[in-house]
């Protein structure tokens, strides 16, 4: 039970410790070094407003360098050293990668990931949610669709095995074809190629929920009047989708699809339990995992290039955020 | 909005069961999963899971075990094969019916009920569809000659599946440390965030829409830049691999999105209650605690949930943060593992493994699902 009591204690330190030091320090400011009293009342309040800030920010922002800011600098500095770090080998590691055709596949198969399941999930979601727009038990079939948002990928994962076994008394896929006459039963995830697909599904199946919810919140904001209009003019319920509706929730589209992008580029875990990475399905984040343990020059170089990879839409993010807060 | 100019859709019926048809296809993995872990180990691998609730064939081994009697110049053993006792646990009524018996375990179903088959000493068996068997042979019976038979077997649901997870394979210490690991993570970074988000939408300061600028692009940053030098910072600081390290990790990888949640929220809440606040001698400090922490609740749960359910799920951070070997494995990492590796064929126990990891998550994304949809609409809808 030692987990136990250690996770207590740290809740109670961790939450104690961040209640006493945003207390004591706002404190230490109002009463110790910049007391609102005396002959320079004033400008200690100013300037106790001046630190203030900081003093709230401070844990954050150290935390948010030590985790995410350092570890940029630090896993590129990493990836110009061999496997045990001690000789530099410049951009002898990435040299190594683009020359090992696994790396490549891995790479040509994250791009289709990137491709495919935004595009599945946002496609699909967009669907669902106009479909249950108006209909009287639109909620419960849109949290069903949700529901997957909650389980884990490993989960998913074990869920979407009992669709593509082998064995046509366990896989859905194998007994459809038993049914239809099939003599042998196949295992879907070894078909080259297409198996990426099929892996694929999974992650769709599991983000649709996503952008359907705020697709779905994005349809409900279009004004009446402009959907009312193209009705009297006569637009089918189609046109008034594809071209009234589709366009005034462009931006929302895009938020989603970029989600779901960043996303994707991060996913390791599906791979990681249907295949291993065999089968010619392996992406980046999980060849990344081959060398975890291994050869840390190699594995932050995989990693530097998946940033590398996010970095577009990183950029995008942060301008797009800049305008919104003009 | 399609019936507006007053002609009633024709498109209701079509999209009635086209969503039908998709709520379908989205569920049928998932029930799968859930009927296969309530079945019987046999069961599972004699018929699909849609076809749980119908009996289906297997095969069973027994003996022909009633008395041996001798007529005329035979030696005959008749009985009910239900009542053997190696397979009467099976058949508590003791009634079903056989479709086929065999003599070798390579073949048990050699033999269609009713049919008289010849045995190897010259001898007769003859297995009829109710049960009953007549064994005859000409030398005396020496011990109860075995019998192979498949009979059609009554649906069959257990907990046993449940039972062997929770107690066999370590999974209950799993699922304690998952929850060691959750729930920290869950709580720390939202008191940081939450003072932090408070900085940035109400307090001005110069570089704030720097630092605003710099939480957003640090949501992007992927995990995995993070794991190589972060493990070594934890081992030179005598952390190394350990729950510490984990509460640590998922505190600094979660709080981009607590910021950003909360900030977008906070940002929101009407400005003059804050001003008059002000006004009335109200320090930043409480305006935090008593004005903005509580009018913040919608936004806090649902990052919450989000953080909850992203640690729960993890197994990245768990497979490289906490020691490989050993007691201290989270429950996707167990199943991922160490399940798929030695119980690969045994999907039962795999589909309640899995059930069990998904069934707290399921939980509170179907009672706090109100919190969950708010929250991705602050982080994302404008």
């Amino acid at each position: 039970m030692s987990p136990v009591i250690q996770g207590i204690i740290t809740i109670i330190i961790g939450v104690g410790g961040c209640v006493g030091y945003f207390y004591f320090a706002n404190l230490f400011i109002d009463k110790v070094l910049f007391p609102a009293r005396g002959e320079n009342a004033g400008r200690n309040i100013n300037r106790a407003n001046m630190i203030r800030p900081w003093v709230f920010l401070f844990p954050a922002m150290f935390a948010l360098g030590l985790y995410l800011m350092y570890p940029v600098v630090g896993s590129f500095f990493r990836s110009l050293y061999d496997r045990s770090g001690d000789e530099f080998v410049g951009l002898g590691n990435y040299a190594r990668l683009f020359n090992n055709p696994d790396f490549r596949q891995a790479f040509l198969n994250n791009i289709l990931w990137a491709l495919v399941v935004p595009a599945g999930a946002t496609f699909l979601g967009l669907v669902i949610a106009q479909l249950t727009d108006r209909l009287r038990w639109g909620n419960i079939a849109k949290s069903l669709v949700f529901m997957p948002m909650a389980i884990s990928f490993v989960g998913a994962s074990l869920i979407w095995r009992f669709v593509y076994a082998q064995d046509g008394d366990i896989g859905i896929i194998n007994a459809i074809r038993f049914y239809f006459g099939a003599e042998e039963g196949i295992d879907p995830l070894q078909i080259p190629f297409w198996n990426n697909f099929l892996l694929m599904i999974i992650l769709i199946w599991i983000q649709t929920g996503f952008a359907m919810v705020i697709l779905s919140a994005a349809l409900r904001g279009i004004p009446e009047e402009t959907v009312e209009a193209a009705i009297i003019d006569g637009a089918n319920p189609f046109q008034v989708f594809f071209k009234i509706k589709v366009p005034q929730i462009m931006g929302t589209i895009v938020v989603v699809w970029t989600t779901i992008t960043i996303l994707v580029l991060k996913v390791f875990d599906i791979v990681y339990t249907m295949t291993g990475g065999n089968f010619g399905t392996e992406i980046l984040p999980s060849f990344m995992m081959d060398f975890m343990f291994r050869d840390d020059g190699q594995a932050t170089a995989v990693a530097f290039v998946i940033m590398l990879v996010v970095l577009p839409v990183m950029i995008w993010n942060i301008a797009q955020a800049r305008k919104e807060m003009r | 909005m399609d019936n507006i100019a007053g002609q009633k859709s024709s498109l209701s019926l079509v999209t009635n069961i086209a969503v039908l048809l998709i709520v379908i296809a989205w569920l049928i993995p998932t029930v799968g999963l859930f009927v296969s872990s309530f079945r019987d180990r046999d069961q599972i691998a004699a018929s699909g899971w849609w076809v749980a609730p119908f009996s289906v064939e297997l095969t069973y081994r027994t003996r022909a075990d009633a008395t041996p009697t001798e007529q005329g110049n035979l030696f005959v053993i008749e009985g009910n094969i239900f009542e053997s006792e190696e397979v009467r646990e099976s058949f508590e009524d003791g009634e079903s019916s056989i479709a086929a018996f065999g003599l070798r375990g390579r073949e048990p179903g050699a033999f269609e009920a009713g049919t008289e088959a010849e045995n190897r000493d010259g001898g007769t068996i003859q297995v009829n569809a109710d049960g009953t068997y007549v064994y005859t042979s000409p030398e005396p019976i020496d011990g109860a000659p075995r019998v192979y038979f498949v009979a059609e077997t009554p649906p069959e649901f257990t907990l046993d599946n449940y039972r062997t997870v929770l107690t066999a394979d370590n999974m209950d210490r799993a699922f304690i440390n998952t929850l060691t690991v959750t729930i920290p993570a869950t709580i720390i970074p939202i008191l940081i965030a939450a003072f932090a988000a408070y900085a940035l939408a109400w307090m001005d300061f110069p570089g704030r829409g720097l630092l605003i600028a710099a939480v957003v692009g640090l949501l992007v940053v992927p995990l995995q830049l993070a794991l190589v030098p972060l493990l070594n910072l934890h081992n030179q600081l005598g952390i190394g691999q350990s729950f510490v390290g984990i509460w640590l990790a998922h505190t600094g990888f979660g709080l981009p999105l607590a910021i950003y949640l909360l900030r977008n929220y906070m940002v929101g809440l009407p400005r003059d209650i804050i001003e008059s606040a002000k006004v009335d001698g109200a320090t930043d400090f409480q305006i935090f605690t008593k004005i903005i922490l509580p009018l913040s609740f919608p936004a806090l749960a649902s990052f919450a949930i989000f953080q909850f359910l992203w640690t729960w799920n993890d197994l990245l951070v768990a497979k490289v943060f906490l020691p490989s070997a050993g007691d201290a494995a989270v429950m996707t990492v167990k199943i991922a593992d160490d399940l798929l590796g030695s119980r690969g064929g045994d999907w039962g126990i795999l589909a309640t493994a899995a059930f069990v990891s998904i069934a707290v998550p399921l939980l509170v994304f179907f009672t706090m699902q109100r919190y969950l949809v708010r929250g991705l609409l602050a982080g994302s809808v404008k």
